[in-house]
């Protein structure tokens, strides 16, 4: 029993009902031939480049197991007919990529954070920075409050006397 | 004569020869490179999108083709663009 895997990218621009329709016309041909062991909807993402000058697909990635791979061929050659497929790629997944596939289902494999890229200030943009900082504070209090503050310290200290 | 041991260098001689590469799937035990990962795949690609060569990235023969082969695969499925400039 071999172990394959489809990933299918279906056009956007049609109705959803069309969409599944296309995804489940193949699911059922392969059905049909073997055993399904998983479809994953990878759903609507962004193409790298345009594709019959579309920017965005429906991906679908199917799983399965065959005795042997005759229904590959007619599976691709279908596709190829098919104007709602954009594209597709059939993989032979060995042991380990049948291993890793169960793992990533059952969540075992994690996905890498991306750092976030720290934007250092180089000593040119400290100083604009600072002036900035200075012209757009709040205007600083006047001298006059400090004269009277001194006097009134001076009182209290008369009075203590 | 003087011994190994009384020869001193002003700066230290194996200064900047520490940090080894290694193949990471041979450390960690990866076996295999899914094509549909392309946050991973962006690793050993540099920001016009093309393939890193095996002397930056540190993977041994086995690997590297096999990351060459994952990232094609992507590039086919739009998951990953041919060229580009602004990848990173």
């Amino acid at each position: 029993m071999r172990n394959y895997e489809v990933t299918f990218i279906v056009d956007p621009t049609l109705s959803s009902d069309e969409i599944k329709s296309a995804a489940k016309k193949y699911e059922k041909i392969l059905a049909d031939a073997g055993k399904i062991v998983y479809v994953t909807e990878i759903g609507l993402r962004q193409l790298a480049y345009p594709i019959k000058n579309r920017n965005t697909g429906i991906y679908y990635c199917v799983e399965f197991e065959v005795a042997n791979g005759e229904i590959i061929d007619k599976m691709e050659l279908s596709m190829k007919r098919d104007e709602a497929i954009l594209r597709f790629l059939t993989v032979k997944l060995d042991k380990y990529g049948v291993k890793y596939n169960e793992d990533k289902r059952a969540g075992k494999i994690g996905t890498i954070k991306k750092k976030k890229k720290v934007v250092e200030e180089d000593s040119r943009d400290k100083r604009r920075n600072n002036r900035r900082k200075k012209r757009d504070a709040p205007a600083p209090k006047p001298k006059q409050e400090a004269a009277p503050k001194e006097t009134e310290t001076a009182t209290t200290t008369d009075a203590e006397n | 004569m003087a011994s190994r041991d009384d020869i001193k260098f002003l700066s230290n001689p194996n200064i900047g020869s520490k940090r080894s590469k290694y193949c990471r799937f041979r450390k960690f035990g990866i076996k295999h490179i899914d094509y549909k990962d392309t946050a991973f795949l962006e690793q050993f690609v540099n920001d016009q999108g093309k393939v890193l060569p095996r002397r930056i990235t540190g993977n041994s023969l086995k690997y590297q083709r096999r990351v060459a082969t994952a990232v094609k695969r992507a590039r086919h499925l739009a998951l990953l663009p041919y060229v580009t400039d602004l990848l990173k």
